[in-house]
């Protein structure tokens, strides 16, 4: 089972140690983890993205909470919510795939942000499905030469906060 | 406002948190530390001989008071010595608080001379930690640290210090805070009382009801309300190891410790119950046994302060998070309900069928042996102290002998390290304990293995004058090991042999203390009365104790709670 956490956590070093340490230290399993303060600097945000058994993710909700510089935790699989993902793929773009590869970029509402003679950085925001449909697509046209992905990040829908 | 530099500010700050021990050891790091403990006063500070050592120290004091207990080490191996009595108080619960020292600010990450990222290796084991930046701070960081460390599920809390703040040139405005608040921590102490009131329901309509107690019942000082409310309803009654003493074993109602080497009343009752009501306990495996197999007729209610403990090894049908005692007042408010009361159900044959598993008696063992036997000794230190003494006991069979024969009719005399195992921890926090309690009686029962984890605090009682009693089971073998050797390895006993034991009676008298060694069981009561008669001086009793004994009962691995040996199988 997939699960998304949001959790505020404390600005404060060691804060972001003490959370992921505790994946290691109870074997839990974590995709993607992605943190960074808020509008409020005592605050940061960490989107969380694990699998696992109800039980396993239950403790994991748990575990985190106990974190003494945790101040909430979210499960926002329970609601509806928006979850997005920013990648950077580096693509040899030479030739006919040149064009290729640009309308490629378009159709998934994605921009080129880098260009040399041999290869395009193409930028896209999205879900993960859809960020990993572009890296499908683009691999028939072209060999990609390295990318990187910022890992989930989520908000709930409409105007209830978090807090 | 006075004006204190970093060093006496950490002084001064204990103080004013009413702390009266520190356990310790000096080291560069924390030299101006010291030297504000020395003109400052006004702490009693004792000079251990390791940084573990420091650690079940401040543990013993902490478990037996209740109390945060207070421990200072250096950079570097200071505290990474340290780390065993952290982890140990950890997985127990026990509040502390340490200072370690810390290299200058500016050579962090420079592989310093005693260097050691103290926040990084101690975080897995500790409730949590700080490193401290800025001496303005102290204050305020050791008011949160025992804060924290005292309040909900209490824990081990460390706090780094860089040299560099404590200077004692720099002098800061000092003010200790009164009151601490902290957005992110915030413990649930009282239960939900919708839930409270289907948990009492639901017990009320069982037939077959075990009460199911642990550390946390002690942590939460509610032995008065858990006896009330176990006499009101006549409720089997069974412990944890750690739960030991928050209902009296002496009474009816107690069937013994439950779990890997409980009494066959407690594990069989459990098996067969259908519902178990779990206080301040978290179900570990060694209280389980295989969990696929674990009580398969029970509803579990389960009380505890931490809420990540419910439901994270057995399912909880109905959870309680909330403080044992805050939750227990509440049950007893609504027993005066006689409605409720007149509906429970009728316990006879429940009682009629438990104590025949009582009649068993699973915990006798031979009487008229020509060698010593462990139980005989333990039972004979338990009528010689009245069954009042404070016991500390170290790890292995010796520990689970003491469990089980040496029944604590109060809480918080029990001290032992039940959920790291930590051999080594009996004697410091047995010393720990005696300086809490002077006036005590204080034993520290070890085996010929566990003793020499930290054997050298022998050397700290003499400089202190601590006079406990120190019961050894001696063996010639690393018991419990053997024992699993005997049982699951076809008796192929590796490493397991001590061999070349010291004359313990002679190493002691050489750090200044007494020795007893007793070889016969005739000469167990007298020589052991001899050594309680001893007031003023530390006692060792060397005991020459059989080496073929076993702990029974014992679960069958991969069993369920039922499934135990009594005795010693023909192939052991």
């Amino acid at each position: 089972m997939r699960r998304i956490l949001s959790v505020l956590l404390e600005n404060e070093s060691g804060a972001l140690s003490r959370v992921v340490g505790l994946f290691s230290q109870r074997a839990f399993n974590i995709e993607s983890l992605t943190v960074a303060p808020t509008d409020d600097p005592t605050l940061s945000r960490m989107t969380i993205e694990a699998y696992g058994d109800e039980q396993v993710l239950e403790q994991i909700e748990k575990q985190l909470h106990k974190l003494v510089d945790v101040f909430k935790v979210m499960n926002l699989s329970d609601c509806d919510h928006v979850e997005r993902e920013v990648m950077l793929v580096k693509v040899k773009a030479q030739g006919t795939s040149r064009d290729e590869l640009k309308r490629l970029t378009e159709i998934f509402r994605g921009q080129i942000v880098d260009v040399s003679q041999k290869s395009y950085t193409i930028q896209l925001v999205g879900t993960k499905d859809k960020l990993d449909a572009f890296v499908a697509t683009v691999k028939e046209e072209s060999p990609i030469i390295e990318i990187v992905r910022s890992g989930l990040i989520s908000l709930s829908r409409g105007e209830k906060n978090c807090l | 406002m006075k004006k204190l530099s970093g060093a006496e500010m950490v002084v001064q700050s204990l103080r004013d948190q009413g702390v009266k021990y520190v356990f310790g050891y000096p080291g560069g790091a924390v030299l101006d530390i010291y030297d504000a403990i020395h003109t400052l006063a006004g702490i009693d500070h004792i000079l251990v001989r390791h940084e573990q050592a420091a650690v079940h120290m401040a543990d013993g004091y902490a478990r037996a008071t209740g109390e945060v207990g207070c421990v200072l080490v250096t950079s570097g191996p200071g505290a990474t010595n340290a780390i065993t009595g952290i982890a140990t108080a950890y997985m127990d619960s026990v509040p502390l608080v340490i200072f370690s020292g810390q290299v200058m600010s500016n050579l962090i990450g420079s592989d310093a001379f005693q260097e050691c990222d103290m926040v990084g290796i101690s975080r897995p084991v500790v409730k949590h930690s700080f490193l401290v930046k800025r001496a303005e701070d102290i204050p305020a960081v050791i008011k949160k640290a025992f804060y924290i460390a005292s309040t909900g599920r209490p824990g081990p809390v460390v706090i780094d210090i860089p040299k560099d703040v404590v200077n004692p040139n720099h002098k800061y405005p000092y003010h200790y805070p009164e009151d601490i608040a902290l957005r992110s921590y915030n413990p649930t102490v009282h239960g939900h009382k919708g839930q409270i009131k289907k948990a009492l329901k639901a017990l009320l309509v069982a037939k077959k009801p075990v009460l199911f107690v642990g550390g946390g019942a002690i942590t939460a000082n509610c032995h008065e309300q858990l006896k009330q409310f176990a006499k009101r309803l006549h409720l089997p009654v069974t412990s944890s190891l750690m739960g030991l003493g928050a209902y009296p074993g002496t009474d009816e109602q107690f069937l013994g410790m439950l779990g890997m080497h409980g009494t066959f009343e407690a594990n069989t009752a459990m098996h067969h119950s259908d519902l178990i009501l779990g206080i301040g306990v978290r179900f570990d495996d060694r209280t389980t046994n295989n969990l696929a197999k674990y009580c398969p007729h029970a509803k579990v209610i389960h009380i505890d302060i931490d809420p990540a403990s419910i439901s994270k090894n057995v399912p909880a049908a109905i959870p309680i998070v909330g403080s044992a005692d805050s939750v227990l007042d509440e049950f007893l408010a609504l027993l005066e309900d006689e409605n409720l009361v007149r509906s429970q159900a009728d316990l006879s044959d429940w009682w009629k069928q438990i104590e025949e598993w009582r009649a068993r008696k699973c915990l006798k063992f031979d009487r008229h042996s020509q060698v010593i036997k462990p139980q005989q000794v333990i039972e004979t230190v338990y009528r010689l102290t009245q069954g009042r003494a404070y016991v500390a006991s170290d790890v292995g069979q010796h520990q689970m002998f003491t469990a089980l024969h040496y029944p604590f009719a109060q809480p918080r005399r029990w001290i032992n390290s039940g959920g790291l195992g930590t051999m080594g921890f009996g004697l410091p926090a047995a010393l720990g304990v005696k300086l809490a309690y002077p006036q005590e009686t204080v034993v520290c029962v070890t085996g010929d293995g566990s003793i020499q984890m930290n054997i050298q605090e022998l050397s700290t009682a003499q400089q202190y004058g601590i006079p406990v009693v120190i019961i050894s089971l001696n063996n010639r073998f690393l018991g419990m090991v053997k024992q699993w050797q005997d049982l699951i390895y076809s008796g192929r006993h590796s490493q397991s042999y001590m061999d070349s034991l010291p004359d313990f009676v002679k190493l002691t008298q050489a750090y200044g203390h007494v020795g007893i060694q007793i070889d016969t069981p005739d000469e167990l009561e007298e020589k052991l009365a001899q050594a309680f008669a001893q007031k003023d001086k530390l006692v060792f009793v060397d005991v020459r104790v059989d080496e073929t004994e076993h702990v029974y009962p014992m679960q069958i691995r991969g069993g369920a709670m039922n499934e135990m040996i009594l005795t010693k199988p023909e192939s052991a």
